[in-house]
């Protein structure tokens, strides 16, 4: 069927077992009317609410004249593969590296053995790359920067679900002790369960205006590591946002396994890219459609921004007091700590302050160390400002 | 069971719940295609309340299964009664192993009752529930059976009604939309949410009646934390009637606004002079004389 076809290309993914059930369908509902025909297609095609507004166009436009839809969509060709083609913000360091390859053993991924042989060796090197700030850092060091953060497996706090798992004491499972009588254990032993452990999510929020250009990237690597850990079992579920002037949600984008496809995904779909800030804008609406979504009452919010905002102090106080009190913990990774006497003088920065439940240095290795360490760590030690 | 698209409308019509067209043919084609029904939209839409009028329409009994976190097999589908079992050993020493597992030992819940006998089973905000809970629910979606492990695969005697309702807290996993039919129960119109309103709450004098729903429209357009659903306007309508009021004045609104709105911003924001500023502006619609 030509239409789901089109509506396939145009990113909705219709597979052949829908076809087969619109065709059923039609023929029960039947093709008098053109509201009901629509309303069946509709409920056999669709399965997400953002796919509404693309179905209603896709099939407005096809039903009147097929031939129309694929000029449209001839005309839109080119421009969506011009916008895809479109050069990625500059990453001058890594590109020169790139285009001048003299230093071959930068690619190659990083041997365990190596590591261990001359452990000494390579801590010390760790050591003098981790006081580095992220501007000044050439494709080696970021290279080795990225591997740090890809071996650091942040240990997050589980929360206990209301399912339950076997286990050696807790309460008693009735049904496995009844089981093992009934396969003729005479001991009557009594097997046990207590409750199964989840990892609390995590929700990055990430600052990608101006300002922040220079950390950001090394940040989306550090999104990136988060949500594809080498061990899925003790991992958080992560969702990733980013903003600056506007927000976008980024977690489909980090699914991708290679970092540098990652990352460069996300930079040509982000539109705002090193422009200005706006924190309470864009957290408005966060809060508004996304909080109640990504956001458990045991999520962990990684806020990463620098907390500059150009607009109303006021409005950004509200909104962060919302997303405080919508998750678990707010950690604010503000690379501006990093100078020493820093002072929570701007507007913005005050506004947020009271809302934050751990506020930390985000500028270079030892810092983003400290993260890890601190996001591991058991949440009595983030208690100052718990509900 | 309902032959045409205009009869199911007619028919949840009659069970006092007024379907869009759209919502209608979803319903038609679930029954038809004996397909689960999957709504989601905005709390207040009229999710839940569709699959009381299915089960009313076609005579079948509602069986409800309410999720949360941590809904589990036990709650869900069925359970063994433990201790019937125990007792049974006591008594009866020549037991055997295999006569401990039989359907008479069995707690049937709400999936496993839908499957005995023809019923309308809604399974409520999904959403709520966590994950591993939905891959459960795909065998009985799909197929209308249940595995017990213990006693064999237990077939539906008729395909129940299956109406999923999703607030949309969370995504669905692809695998159970999959087997569904989709819908998204949209905020009605002016016309049909004053229909909705005229069967609902009988008692209300029309000129009120216009006057909330066009309200409630406007209200719809601010930007609020949380938009006031269907149910709002119910409950609303029924809590002026309480009052006596005739027609709306800032006193009411002002008094009331806690039956519409439930997050104190949404309500700062809109008492004063955003209420009454909605107040002149459905006045000069309705071009009615008045405060």
């Amino acid at each position: 069927m030509h239409f789901a076809r089109v509506l396939r290309e145009a990113g909705m993914p219709v597979g052949t077992d829908r076809v087969r059930l619109s065709l059923q369908a039609l023929q029960v509902a039947g093709l008098e009317s053109r509201a009901d025909f629509r309303a069946t297609l509709a409920a056999c095609m669709i399965d997400r609410a953002e796919h509404r507004l693309l179905f209603e166009q896709a099939f407005h436009i096809f039903w009147r004249d097929p031939e129309l839809l694929a000029r449209v969509m001839a005309m839109l060709l080119p421009q969506a593969e011009a916008r895809v083609n479109a050069p990625p913000p500059p990453e001058n360091r890594r590109l020169a590296g790139a285009l001048f390859p003299h230093a071959p053993a930068a690619t190659e991924p990083p041997q365990e053995q190596q590591i261990e042989i001359d452990a000494r060796l390579s801590w010390s090197e760790q050591e003098k790359l981790a006081q580095r700030d992220f501007e000044t850092m050439t494709a080696e060091e970021w290279a080795e920067a990225r591997r740090v953060l890809a071996r650091m497996k942040p240990l997050f706090e589980t929360r206990p679900t209301r399912r339950h798992a076997r286990a050696a004491r807790g309460r008693v499972d009735w049904r496995a002790t009844l089981r093992a009588q009934g396969r003729g254990d005479e001991v009557a032993a009594l097997r046990f369960q207590r409750p199964r452990e989840r990892v609390a999510p995590l929700v990055v929020l990430a600052d990608i205006s101006g300002s922040m250009s220079r950390y950001s990237r090394m940040l989306l690597h550090l999104a990136h590591g988060l949500s594809n850990p080498a061990e899925k079992r003790h991992a958080p579920k992560v969702w990733s946002f980013v903003f600056g002037t506007r927000l976008t949600p980024i977690t489909r984008l980090l699914k991708q396994r290679d970092p540098d496809l990652a990352v460069a995904s996300v930079s040509r779909r982000v539109a705002d890219w090193s422009g200005g800030t706006r924190l309470a804008a864009c957290l408005h609406e966060f809060n508004r459609l996304w909080a109640r979504r990504v956001l458990t009452s045991d999520a962990t919010v990684l806020l990463v921004t620098d907390g500059l905002e150009h607009g109303d102090a006021a409005a950004l106080a509200f909104e962060a007091q919302r997303l405080r009190l919508a998750c678990r913990r707010v950690i604010w990774l503000n690379p501006l700590l990093r100078f020493e006497g820093f002072e929570p003088k701007a507007a913005g920065i005050r506004a947020l302050l009271p809302q934050v439940t751990l506020h930390l240095p985000a500028h270079n290795l030892a810092s983003l160390g400290q993260l890890a360490a601190l996001l591991s760590a058991p949440s009595t030690t983030s208690g100052d400002k718990k509900r | 069971m309902p032959g045409s698209i205009d009869e199911t409308a007619a028919g949840l019509l009659a069970q006092g719940y007024v379907a869009q067209r759209e919502l209608a043919t979803a319903a038609f084609l679930a029954l038809r295609l004996q397909r689960p029904l999957f709504l989601e939209g905005e709390p207040g839409t009229g999710k839940t309340e569709i699959a009381k009028s299915l089960s009313a329409l076609l005579g079948k009994p509602l069986v409800r299964l309410q999720c949360y976190e941590g809904l589990d097999q036990n709650s869900a589908a069925y359970e063994w009664n433990y201790a019937r079992q125990m007792l049974e050993i006591k008594t009866d020493a020549g037991l055997k192993a295999d006569d401990l597992f039989a359907p008479r030992f069995l707690i049937p819940r709400a999936l496993l009752r839908a499957l005995q006998s023809p019923s309308v089973l809604l399974i409520d905000e999904l959403d709520r529930a966590d994950e591993p809970f939905e891959a459960f629910l795909l065998e009985v979606l799909s197929e209308y059976q249940i595995t017990i492990p213990e006693l064999g695969v237990i077939q539906a005697v008729e395909p129940p009604v299956v109406v999923i309702t999703s607030n949309r807290t969370r995504e669905i996993h692809d695998a159970v939309k999959r087997r569904c039919l989709y819908h998204w129960v949209d905020f009605p119109d002016a016309k049909r949410e004053l229909e909705i309103l005229r069967l609902r709450v009988p008692g209300a004098p029309e000129a009120l009646a216009r006057q909330i729903v066009l309200f409630i429209q406007g209200l719809r357009k601010l930007d609020l934390y949380k938009l006031p659903g269907v149910a709002e306007t119910i409950e609303w309508s029924r809590a002026l009637l309480e009052l006596n009021a005739l027609e709306l004045d800032p006193q009411t609104v002002q008094s009331t606004l806690g039956v519409l709105l439930k997050y104190q911003d949404d309500i700062a924001k809109v008492q004063g002079s955003e209420a009454a500023r909605l107040l002149s502006q459905l006045r000069s619609e309705l071009g009615s004389p008045g405060g």
